[in-house]
């Protein structure tokens, strides 16, 4: 069933007697059961409001990334979360989707400085399990006007509500990037020489490793700052091994698309991961799980290939964090949870609320446990 | 302010839920004199009090836990509060509840460099959140202008802004884990010192929940290493259009200041007369503040230069020592001093899309006139957060109604031009009966449907939040 509008949307939604899965490109399905009749969201789409000067874009959910990332460059802006796209990770077709998105809560490596998708999101619409339409936040920056339904709508993977629409905080586009890659070896090195990045003043806004190509530290901004601070982290961080500085914009562009868009791991077989640990914590972490891995976000997010059917949480011992199977055979699936089991108490939260939100359960069920 | 009815058969039994109170906690951590309790009679919405039943002061987590299992089992309501800095009522008591008070728990509990977070108990000082670690070269970056006394929990209630959300965003953005009791009195842990939620967001669900889902008494905080430098620089306009016209070219031009503030005449008057921080005689003036290093500093404001000249400035004033820093922040930071000083004055906290700031301020001067009282605008304009100033003589018969309804008619006016009633302070009690200007019966049946999840018997922070007709049946429950 593909709809048009949010009434369209809110009367299917209203009118299931089965359940539904909700689809917006296709391009991000994790843990899908593919139980339901298919609910294609894609037709919700275009950029309802732009205001450059007040950092604000409000879109319908179906509306494809690129065309939304296209608008803002346009005036030379951006999402700061830096999203990812994870065709080439899933091997998946199809166009990324805002709602899709959102469901997500998908953030790049600029999350360490930027904040995350559900930081940037200002407000949203969206069908909630009974058909009742209902918006939450708005589209300005500061808003505090009752209960943050946004953050829960973040991340949520279409479970509590069907997005109609959503508005963000955008950010300038920076002038320059440079990255500066210090040549260490292992994650208990990479994890020390990326803590000490994140801790100087430079504002770094990227600071991953990849295993055989050193710790990657990167910043933006207007182009003689960017210099300035590349030389000033070159030499902060020149105990930790050799350093050189990249500054050529499309390879900068480039390696941090690899990043986010986690290239080491396209193609090859076995299970993908996704753990969100303590920087300090990932050394410990990768030790114990052997495969392949790399690091985010300073080490606060570990990508792991593992091979097929491997259970990663069990190897997570008394670390703190969550673990979620982003890649796996169906076979795997019915084995391993995909999202990460919540202690008792706010699992029986979590559980009131999709009780509460789709009483009769018909929204991507068996999804998120 | 209507408060719902007190509950007979819980000030029947004072004494003795008093006593299964004292039984649970340590020494002197419960009082139920009235004229101790006076204190907590309100917070700094003074406007409007109530004497409690009781407050407790628990001094650890498994003290909160056991006196919300006696609240919750006696059917008691309860009041969470911080520091009692809430300028919406958020604090605010009803006759028939028991204040639970977590200032006493103020510790920090652990700071990591290496991983950027500091874990503190709830009933911590924002600015000394920032005291524990600044030796270090970090800081906690929420700073709400209380932030002397207000406590993170609070904070964490209200999710508290500031002058430098621009950049840093609110306290949802800097937080990282909690600590929650819940009203049943389990003590539950969401989030910590990693990054987003595994499950659904209940960390962004508890956050600014005004204390409605649980009683927080520890916090997980983002903190960030400070800045090289930070510069401020003052712009003076001959209106108040012109000056929002430059915000948003400012912003278009692609420099992110940590800070665009904004002052109007009535507002720039006081301060002069309070503070004489030296501001020139304009109608509008901005205060932008940006950071780096030296050179850094300069090339932002070289570009913030250029963009405020094409807008004619009255005035445009840099600073070249700290001294002339400080000067230049000196008015700003007395703002709401200076008013208090000649005036009773009412603050609003409505954000507004930046780009209708003009039409905003003309026709909040209309209404101004309209209502026979003056208005003060002093706002962070960057984000649209605005701060109107109602002032008014709590003296005079009818003023104090007179500006309460100016007050609402000025967030309706907010939510009108697309924004919304609350920027940083919260609903509270005082915007509770506006909510629905806002959002639809639908929209607050879903906010609703998270607290019965919480909190099902709707004990905590009763009379907040929603209007009483709409949690009526909810209440009764």
């Amino acid at each position: 069933m593909r709809v048009s509008s949010e009434e369209e949307l809110a009367e299917a939604v209203r009118g299931a007697c089965a359940p539904l899965t909700v689809r917006g490109g296709g391009t991000r399905p994790v843990g899908s059961t593919g139980a339901g009749a298919a609910l294609d969201v894609s037709g919700l789409a275009g950029i309802t409001l732009y205001e450059p000067g007040a950092l604000t874009v409000v879109a319908k959910a179906g509306t494809p990334l690129a065309a939304l990332e296209a608008a803002l460059a346009a005036e030379g802006q951006r999402l700061a979360f830096e999203p990812a796209d994870w065709r080439g990770l899933l091997g998946t077709a199809g166009e990324p989707t805002l709602g899709g998105m959102v469901a997500a809560n998908v953030s790049g490596p600029r999350r360490v400085q930027a904040g995350a998708c559900r930081d940037a999101l200002l407000g949203v619409r969206f069908v909630d399990g009974t058909g009742a339409v209902v918006k939450n936040g708005g589209r300005v920056m500061k808003n505090v006007t009752g209960y943050d339904l946004v953050k829960l709508m973040a991340g949520s993977w279409g479970t509590l509500g069907v997005l109609t629409e959503a508005a963000f905080k955008v950010l300038p586009a920076p002038e320059a990037a440079a990255t500066v890659i210090i040549g260490v070896e292992g994650a208990d090195a990479a994890v020390r020489v990326l803590s000490a990045a994140l801790g100087t003043p430079f504002d770094v806004t990227g600071a991953a490793y990849l295993p055989g190509e050193g710790a990657l530290v990167r910043i933006e901004g207007f182009a003689a700052s960017v210099a300035y601070r590349a030389e000033r982290l070159a030499a902060a961080l020149g105990a930790h091994g050799p350093v050189a500085v990249e500054a050529d914009a499309e390879r900068v562009a480039a390696l941090w698309c690899r990043v986010r868009e986690v290239a080491p791991f396209h193609g090859k077989a076995g299970d993908v991961w996704r753990i969100s640990v303590r920087p300090s914590d990932a050394p410990g972490l990768v030790a114990r799980i052997g495969g392949a891995w790399m690091l985010d976000w300073g080490g606060g997010l570990v990508w792991a290939l593992l091979p097929e059917g491997s259970d990663l949480r069990a190897a997570l011992g008394p670390i703190r964090g969550h673990a979620t199977l982003i890649r796996a055979a169906a076979a795997t699936r019915a084995r391993i949870a995909t999202f990460a089991p919540e202690p008792a108490a706010l699992a029986a939260i979590s559980a009131g609320l999709r009780a509460r939100f789709d009483p009769r359960g018909i929204l991507n069920p068996g999804l998120m446990g | 302010m209507d408060l719902p009815v007190a509950d007979r058969s819980v000030l029947a039994r004072k004494a003795e839920i008093v006593a299964r109170l004292r039984a649970a906690m340590a020494d002197g951590a419960v009082i139920d004199d009235p004229a101790e309790t006076r204190a907590y009679e309100c917070d700094a919405l003074a406007a409007y009090r109530c004497a409690p039943l009781a407050v407790v002061l628990p001094g650890s987590t498994a003290e909160v836990a056991a006196v919300l299992k006696v609240c919750h089992e006696e059917r008691v309501p309860v009041v969470p509060r911080g520091a009692g800095t809430s300028l919406a009522g958020g604090a605010l008591p009803t006759a028939d509840s028991v204040i639970l008070g977590v200032a006493r728990m103020n510790r920090v509990l652990d700071v990591d460099y290496d991983d950027r977070f500091i874990r503190v108990e709830a009933g911590r000082t924002n600015l000394s959140v920032t005291g524990a670690v600044e030796e270090e070269g970090f800081f906690y970056a929420p700073d709400p202008s209380s932030q002397l006394a207000c406590a993170i929990a609070g904070n964490i209630a209200m999710n508290s802004g500031g002058a430098h959300c621009l950049k840093y965003g609110v306290t949802t953005n800097n937080l990282m884990g909690v600590t929650l009791v819940t009203m049943e009195g389990d003590v539950v842990e969401i989030g910590g010192a990693h990054l987003d939620a595994g499950g659904y967001d209940l960390l962004g669900v508890v956050c600014g929940s005004e204390g409605q889902l649980g009683v927080v008494t520890e916090a997980v905080l983002r903190i960030l290493p400070k800045p090289e430098g930070a510069r401020p620089v003052l712009i003076a306009f001959g209106s108040n259009e012109v000056a929002g016209a430059c915000v948003a070219d400012i912003i278009k031009a692609g420099v992110l200041p940590v800070a665009i503030e904004f002052m109007d005449r009535p507002c720039i008057r006081a301060c002069e007369a309070f503070a004489r921080a030296g501001y020139p005689d304009c109608e509008a003036l901005l205060i932008v503040e940006v950071e780096g290093a030296e050179a850094e500093i300069d090339e932002q404001l070289g570009l913030i230069r250029q963009t405020a000249a094409r807008h004619d400035p009255v005035e445009f004033r840099e600073s070249r020592s700290a001294e002339e820093a400080q000067k230049i922040w000196l008015g700003r930071k007395s703002a709401f001093g200076a008013v208090g000083q000649i005036n009773d004055y009412m603050c609003l906290d409505g954000t507004i899309p930046v780009s209708a700031l003009p039409k905003v301020l003309k026709r909040i001067g209309e209404m101004s006139r309209d209502f026979g009282l003056d208005v003060a605008n002093v706002f962070h304009a960057g984000d649209g957060n605005m701060h109107p100033l109602i002032l008014y003589d709590a003296n005079k018969p009818g003023d104090l109604e007179t500006c309460e309804a100016l007050g609402a008619e000025i967030l309706k006016l907010c939510v009108e031009v697309g924004g919304c009633l609350t920027g940083e302070h919260g609903v509270g009690i005082e915007k509770r009966d506006l909510m629905e200007v806002q959002y639809s019966a639908a929209d607050m049946e879903a906010q609703m449907r998270v607290k019965d999840v919480f909190d099902p018997r709707w004990l905590l922070n009763p009379a907040k939040v929603f209007p009483l007709h709409m949690s009526a049946g909810r209440r009764a429950g």
